[in-house]
């Protein structure tokens, strides 16, 4: 057996590139068939690429970030033994730790002032006593808490006989790169590279930020019947039954608002000049995952009772965090509930999830005073901030649905009568 | 075919090995140990242990009949059991393998007994017999050690001896021709010339132990002649052939002549290569260095998560440089921070007398640039020295000459192998000239010889 090669194979209908996210491999590993490769992300779903061969890697087709054609090659495999198997160059492992402490900048083209004061005796040895050999004088103990401090003994000038490192030295070191702002750039700056699941929220925030017009509309909705109603329904929820958040009710309202309203529940495919109406409502919820944000989709909110939109969000979210959601429930929404729970703040200006027309945000709810015409009286308040893309929604029509959203909220009861739609 | 998986798998029982496997376990990784033969390797089991047992009775059985002594003993006419000598140092070594096997035990390594076969960098299969297993590691340790080399086309068989044949003599050779004049050579030689063979050492280099200065070399060199070992340096082997029970050499002279040595027995200590290349070693394509496996300052090989310590590694085969480097890569494995990071490296010849050597000599030094000072202390002005009858041998402290810096510490002496944890401390904790002269020093001993070279180095040793 030669050379052998792995192609990126066909990981889904009607794919025709994908995104190396990981590497599981390095040029000189040896792996066995089966072995995973590497880690490409479609669309939403990441799939690994197992190894169709045992042998030692030669070769990898790209880094990670790329992007990679179905049927380009991927990996190259040899059989174990080969003199070029080229594993990695020693001389590269034995490379010394990171700098511990850059060198000093050459910030100051002009020749000093006047010398600046030592930063601490530390830097001054006591002792002037140099020792021509490269050796520091400290003891094994030293040297390993040094090590493992990630402080260059050389750097140090020691505060014992003759230049030695002692012990407090090494802490006085650690302490002061701790506390002193100058040595505190030690911390290296680090470069992030926005690859997978964070690539593709920065595409799609960009989409929808430079091609939609955004509408914001912030309105306080007074959910002091809404609450009363959800404790009542939480305190006789049976067994297993999900805990009722304020979101299905929302949804129960968006499905509602959208019944009467349907230029809602739509996207626009601006290059078509094509705006979709569609028929069944399917929200997606903005879900905060480990590895940035995703929007789970809640299929079919038109067919569902409140508990079933509760417990379908629930299933929904939860696969989104744990990273078992199918490509079918992260994709396909037709307008979008964000949400930052606790964290909510008086007001949000939710960006649309591209090609929607609409999305929903909730603020913090909070107790507020509220002026019933006699005095003022402490009413739970909760606050939506709702963005539409104003192309296709003007902003009368986003006032309306918005304030059939804050009525449906604020008398509950309508959210069941209007039930049998 | 049993499947085994483990976090770490050491391959190899000897002190590298062994040491790295119970460091692990204590740490509380799943580790395995495959060990082919016995547990403790070479260094246990044919090398250290059992040769140094060898020399303790060469030397006792050589005093019992030393009449040169002026001590005023005599003893009635001394003899040698050599099958129970080495059933007695069997026993020993005996001991140290169960001490292992239940250090092990205790530390929760699991050991596999038998040949061990590498698949790849995380797959080793062990045959033993009948039985079979497939291990895989998510780390794994190469600890597979060295073998003795032989003659060109002259195997180790009959006459022709490696030292662990030469371990198991059970009687004495009349005569017994050691090819190789390095210190394997000469502490087996040494011995079996104090049990009475007539001992010839054939050495291709212009001097024996070439390793070391010849000032360190000449008492070592002194007691072979006093004890009628005929040393012939700058001389070749030609050929060897075997005949009955005995075997000739045909050796080439530095004058180009040729001539011819008869012995019983021929013990080959030319050298030890890393056994870098059996067990499916070499088909992982590992970088090499030489003949051995080549290792960063963490142990690790060019292979992701393999690592290589001990003899496989190559010079200066030691087995306290396997058990450092073991325990060094056992803390890795847990998530520690380390590296080699030694400065004191003792290497000890147990020839007699001992040498000692352990950091920089006078000239590694010199060749850094670094200026230096030497002090030489001679046992012959040692009071322990002279009531042990042997005088031969002195300390000799190398220092920094601007700072008296310890950098480096030579000494040969009887039993001066002891004074190794002495220098090893003073170089390692940065030991100045003056430290250790401020140093007492117990009185009286040999260590007083370090004591004064160390004085030397400030100008005032005192009994000298």
């Amino acid at each position: 057996m030669g050379r052998y090669v792995v192609k990126l194979p066909d990981v889904g209908e009607g794919i025709a590139e994908a995104e190396l996210v990981e590497w599981m491999v390095e040029v000189g590993d040896t792996v066995q068939e089966d072995d995973a490769l590497a880690s490409v992300m479609t669309d939403k779903a990441t799939v690994e690429i197992p190894s169709a061969a045992a042998g030692i890697v030669t070769w990898r087709g790209g880094e990670i970030g790329d992007i990679i054609a179905i049927g380009s090659e991927l990996v190259h495999l040899d059989v174990p033994g080969f003199d070029d198997s080229g594993p990695k160059d020693a001389s590269e492992q034995g490379a010394a730790e990171p700098d511990s402490q850059p060198s000093p900048s050459p910030q100051s083209p002009t020749p000093p002032k006047e010398p600046k004061p030592a930063r601490s005796e530390a830097v001054e040895p006591p002792n002037q006593v140099k020792l021509s050999t490269t050796r520091v004088l400290a003891a094994p103990s030293v040297r390993r808490r040094a090590l493992e401090a990630g402080i260059d003994l050389a750097r140090i000038a020691g505060s014992g006989p003759g230049g030695r490192v002692v012990h407090a030295d090494i802490e006085k070191a650690d302490q002061n790169r701790r506390t002193e702002p100058g040595q505190a750039e030690e911390r290296p700056n680090e470069e992030v590279r926005v690859i997978g699941l964070r690539r593709k929220i920065s595409e799609r925030m960009s989409l929808s930020w430079s091609r939609i017009p955004h509408i914001t509309i912030v309105e306080e909705v007074d959910v002091s019947a809404l609450e009363r109603l959800r404790g009542d329904m939480n305190a006789r929820r049976k067994g297993d039954g999900v805990k009722l958040t304020v979101l299905p009710f929302l949804m129960r309202a968006l499905v509602i608002a959208i019944g009467e309203q349907p230029a809602l529940n739509a996207t626009f495919d601006d290059e078509a000049n094509v705006v979709t109406q569609w028929g069944p409502i399917h929200i997606g919820i903005a879900t905060q995952t480990d590895t940035g944000l995703t929007v789970p989709v809640v299929r079919h909110g038109e067919n569902r009772s409140i508990r079933s939109l509760a417990t379908e969000l629930a299933r929904v979210a939860g696969a989104a965090r744990d990273g078992s959601a199918t490509r079918e429930e992260l994709t396909g929404s037709t307008i979008t509930i964000t949400s930052l729970g606790p964290l909510g703040a008086l007001a949000t200006t939710p960006i649309i999830n591209h090609p929607e027309v609409a999305i929903v945000g909730v603020n913090r709810m909070s107790v507020r005073p509220f002026w019933n015409g006699n005095a003022f009286e402490p009413r739970m308040m909760m606050n939506l901030s709702s963005s539409f893309d104003h192309r296709v929604i003007d902003g009368w029509i986003a006032a309306v649905f918005v304030q059939r959203l804050k009525q449906l909220l604020e008398t509950p009861a309508l959210l069941f009568a209007e039930m049998e739609k | 075919m049993k499947d085994l998986t483990c976090r770490v798998l050491v391959v190899g029982g000897g002190p590298g090995g062994y040491v790295c496997a119970i460091r692990a376990g204590q740490l509380g990784l799943d580790t395995v140990l495959v060990e082919r033969a016995a547990l403790g390797g070479t260094c246990l089991n044919v090398g250290c242990i059992p040769s140094k047992a060898l020399i303790h009775t060469a030397e006792q059985f050589h005093a019992a009949t030393d009449t040169a002594s002026e001590t005023g003993l005599s003893f009635g006419k001394a003899t040698v059991d050599m099958g129970r000598n080495v059933a007695w140092r069997r026993s020993i070594v005996d001991r140290l393998n169960r001490g292992v096997a239940g250090l092990l035990k205790k530390a929760k390594v699991r050991v596999v007994t038998g040949e061990a076969r590498f698949l790849d960098g995380k797959t080793v299969e062990v045959t033993d017999g009948s039985s079979s297993y497939r291990i895989n590691a998510d780390d794994v340790v190469i600890a597979t050690g060295s073998d003795p080399v032989s003659l060109p086309d002259v195997p180790f068989d009959g006459p022709v001896l490696s030292s662990t044949e030469a371990l198991s003599l059970t009687e004495v050779p009349d005569r017994l021709v050691v090819v190789g004049g390095g210190y394997i050579g000469l502490e087996l030689g040494t011995a079996f010339a104090k049990f009475g063979a007539k001992v010839t050492v054939v050495e291709a280099g212009d001097r024996l132990l070439p390793q070391y200065d010849s000032a360190l070399t000449k008492p070592v060199a002194d007691r072979l002649k006093s004890l009628s070992v005929t040393v012939h340096t700058g001389t070749t082997v030609v050929s060897v052939s075997k005949t009955g029970g005995a075997v000739t050499l045909q050796l080439r002279t530095p004058d180009g002549t040729e001539r011819t040595l008869e012995a019983e027995k021929a013990l080959v200590t030319i050298g030890r290569r890393p056994n870098a290349g059996s067990a499916g070693l070499s088909e992982l394509g590992l970088d090499m260095a030489g003949p051995a496996i080549a290792i960063d300052d963490r142990c690790r090989t060019s292979m992701r998560g393999v690592y290589a310590i001990g003899d496989v590694t190559g010079e200066p085969m030691l087995a306290h440089r396997a058990m450092a480097q073991g325990a060094m890569v056992a803390d890795l494995l847990a998530g520690k921070k380390r590296k080699w990071d030694v400065r004191a490296f003792p290497a000890i010849c147990f020839t007699d007398p001992e040498i000692v050597q352990v950091g920089q000599t006078a000239e590694e030094a010199k060749q850094q640039g670094i200026e230096v000072k030497v002090s030489e202390f001679p046992l012959a002005a040692n009071g322990r020295a002279m009531t042990r009858e042997r005088t031969d041998g002195f300390v000799r402290v190398v220092a920094e000459k601007a700072t008296g810096v310890l950098l480096g510490i030579q000494a040969v002496g009887t039993e001066i192998s002891e004074l190794s944890a002495a220098f090893s401390i003073a170089l390692e904790m940065g030991a100045r000239a003056e430290d250790v002269a401020a140093t007492i020093h117990a009185h009286p001993t040999q260590g007083e010889g370090f004591q004064e070279a160390a004085l030397g180095v400030m100008g005032h040793a005192l009994h000298i």
